[in-house]
């Protein structure tokens, strides 16, 4: 290798260091806005909540999931985690004071999903109008229930044709047609309110400065991971309720994302760099060989 | 050459079932009843059965995995372990293809092999724990590839990489088969491919380890940071050179009646040379991880249960055996190596199990263990690996000297 090529070598090294983040394409996009669409969102306001599980019935009906028993309510008595027979299940907490707190759990349908970034064949997703939805061209490595940071996919260990399960957001069955998600539309309560993210955003604002003293001064799900589809209004802090609030506001694709950058600049530069040793060990091995034979 | 026979009989059934029968013994031995086939074989037979149940009944006939612990023994083991321990085959490339150090000469291959059997087998127990494995080729063929994945990445090299050992080792079989023509052309794609696997490799190593970067809210934060990937490449090098090493102490004895005289002279000075790039590597590795530890500003837990496992993994497993492998060099002793070896393999196995398993939803009181099923799997993976590697090593110039039409020419 000469100078000349030594250089310009050195020169690609680095441009590609400095022109990584341009040359991959962002798999991150503006907030609640989707290619150029708003995205859809829900705000549920556990204050109006009165655990009645209705949800939990009208969602098993809409995905023929097996029937949850409404009159049954000492399964309150222990958190539960939704499962890939339950897409969504109500929780019940007590307050300092002494008051029941209901918070339904599902998918919160990530702005920037953790397992849609994970998937390795884009099985898992998040379409334009805001659901993130899964595919049959999953391989079933479960590498989206490692990323979730709410645990929410779940797999069918017990098949032998397993399928990853999980909140769709009645998107094929309700929302694609105009209409409200199953959940939303049975609600007895109003505790869950369906709109574009955006309005569920100036919604849940709006009922804290209508009513400060009723409300924590947060909405879960406006920042968290770089926000959520699903976004929660509650009286107490979010910890007591169940809600993990040390996730940070970074969107999660973003962890990985400066990785692959580097490993895009280092199976350029790698090899490159490989030969050149390479060929500078043999020209000084073939050198020291021609010294000794003149001595 | 016997070799020719074997070929020429496996053209008829009937010789073929002789020929089967006789490759189970071992090359020159009387009898199948070896004590290594009788402990092996029926686990072999146990986990196929076990095999079978999985994929009729699904992962949760056999497993203990749960929706809380998606990945357990066979990611943790077979794939994390088994590919750091592989390791080997990318740094002793570099070494001898790249850097030219001629004396590494009589092991490369050997270690090359080592490197594709445990490619070809540990990511194939892969297959056994991916849940819908009928769709596993959309990662490489189709219109729906996930690159924002790290995994697709992994998956991508991984792949190449073990197409690129393959072609490393190539040579040695065209030798077995008398092949020369086709060993002339092998041989000068040799550097290529190690060129390519090194770059591979570095990318796969790091993608492990690149994997868990997104379970940041789930594994202890003495263990998770950004560093991660360059951790795994860094536990990699001398995870992978401890492996060559324990395995070449092994096989000197096993496989002495195939060992070229170069083999041997030169075993002892390789091991040597080996401790000492280990100590380098595991230098770095603890620059890192105080780097991390500083970064994170995580001292304090240190001070925590979790904290003293921590210091088991990092001072038991990676100093003192550093500090062994020193002196082991220093005073050429192969026993003190040998036991630096085995330390920090256990400390390679601790670490990656730690990220994967102990670590990973510390918080969580579920626990994860394997059944004994999960182990029954894995020991089937590792003892066939292990009875391909006997059938090879005792048939191809693998340590063993080169045809003379062959010889003086594989170095490069």
């Amino acid at each position: 290798m000469d100078r000349r090529e030594f250089l310009k070598t050195i020169g690609i090294g680095i441009g590609g260091v400095a022109c990584g983040d341009i040359l991959i394409p962002s798999i991150v996009k503006a907030q609640n806005a989707f290619g150029g669409n708003e995205f859809f969102g829900v705000l549920v306001d556990t204050t109006r909540c009165i655990g009645c599980r209705r949800c939990e019935s009208a969602c098993a009906e809409i995905n023929n999931l097996p029937a949850p028993n409404l009159e049954d309510r000492t399964v309150l008595g222990k958190r539960r985690e939704t499962s890939e027979t339950q897409y969504t299940v109500v929780n019940r907490y007590i307050s300092k004071e002494g008051k029941e707190i209901f918070v339904k759990v599902q998918c919160m349908h990530c702005n920037y999903p953790a397992c849609a970034s994970a998937c390795l064949v884009k099985a898992m997703h998040k379409i334009e109008q805001g659901p993130v939805n899964w595919e049959t061209n999953c391989i079933g490595c479960r590498y989206c229930m490692v990323a979730c940071p709410f645990d929410i996919p779940k797999f069918e260990y017990n098949s032998p044709m397993p399928k990853i399960q999980k909140c769709n957001f009645c998107w094929e069955k309700k929302v694609s047609q105009g209409q409200h998600p199953a959940c939303v539309e049975i609600c007895p309560t109003e505790a869950i309110y369906f709109g574009t993210r955006r309005e569920m955003i100036e919604e849940a604002k709006r009922r804290i400065y209508q009513k400060p003293s009723k409300y924590y001064h947060q909405i879960y799900g406006e920042n968290e991971v770089g926000g959520t589809s699903w976004v929660y209004l509650a009286a107490v802090p979010f910890e007591e309720i169940g809600f993990r609030t040390d996730l940070g506001t970074t969107p999660y694709p973003k962890l990985s994302k400066g990785f692959l950058t580097n490993i895009a600049v280092i199976d350029l530069v790698v090899p490159t760099l490989l030969l050149g040793i390479s060929y500078v060990v043999k020209k000084m091995a073939d050198q020291q060989e021609n010294r000794e034979e003149k001595k | 050459m016997n070799e020719k026979t074997e070929v020429t009989a496996i053209k008829n059934l009937k010789g073929f079932i002789n020929f089967f029968l006789s490759e189970l013994k071992p090359k020159g031995g009387k009898t199948i009843f070896t004590p290594f086939n009788l402990i092996t074989v029926p686990i072999i037979l146990l986990g196929i059965i076990i095999i079978s149940i999985r994929f009729a009944r699904g992962l949760g006939a056999v497993t203990n995995l749960s929706q809380d612990f998606p990945w357990g023994l066979w990611i943790g083991f077979d794939v994390l372990i088994g590919i750091a321990l592989a390791g080997g085959a990318y740094v002793l490339c570099f070494i001898y293809y790249i850097l030219g150090y001629e004396k590494y000469h009589p092991i490369i291959r050997v270690v090359v092999l080592n490197g594709f059997l445990a490619y070809s087998f540990y990511a194939g127990a892969l297959i056994l724990d991916l849940g819908r494995p009928w769709n596993a080729l959309n990662v490489l063929i189709g219109n729906k590839f996930g690159v924002s994945s790290v995994l697709f990445m992994v998956a991508w090299h991984f792949f190449l990489y073990t197409l690129s050992l393959l072609f490393e080792f190539a040579p040695a079989l065209a030798e077995w088969l008398g092949l020369k023509r086709v060993w002339k052309t092998l041989n000068a794609m040799t550097l290529g491919a190690v060129v390519f696997g090194i770059m591979l490799s570095l990318g796969h190593q790091g993608g492990v380890g690149g994997l868990f970067l997104l379970a940041k809210a789930k594994i202890h934060p003495l263990w998770y940071s950004e560093f991660i990937p360059l951790l795994f490449v860094t536990s990699s090098i001398f995870g992978g050179l401890s492996m060559v090493i324990f395995e070449g102490s092994i096989s000197s004895k096993v496989f002495r009646h195939r060992m070229s005289d170069e083999y041997h002279n030169a075993h002892d000075q390789i091991v040597m040379s080996m401790a000492k790039v280990c100590a380098g590597g595991m230098f770095v590795y603890l620059f890192l991880k105080l780097l991390e530890l500083n970064h994170e500003a995580t001292w304090s837990l240190l001070s925590t249960p979790m904290g003293y496992w921590y210091l088991v993994e990092v001072v038991g497993c990676v100093v003192i055996p550093l500090w062994l492998f020193l002196a082991g060099a220093n005073s050429r002793s192969m026993g003190t190596i040998k036991i630096a070896a085995v330390m920090t393999i256990i400390g390679v196995v601790l670490n990656r199990l730690n990220i994967c398993l102990i670590a990973y939803k510390w918080y969580s009181s579920l626990r994860y263990y394997p059944t004994w099923m999960e182990v029954v799997v894995t020991l089937t993976v590792v003892l066939t690996e292990l009875w391909v590697y006997r059938w090879i090593i005792n048939r191809m110039p693998v340590v063993s000297d080169s045809p003379e039409w062959a010889k003086g020419s594989h170095e490069k």
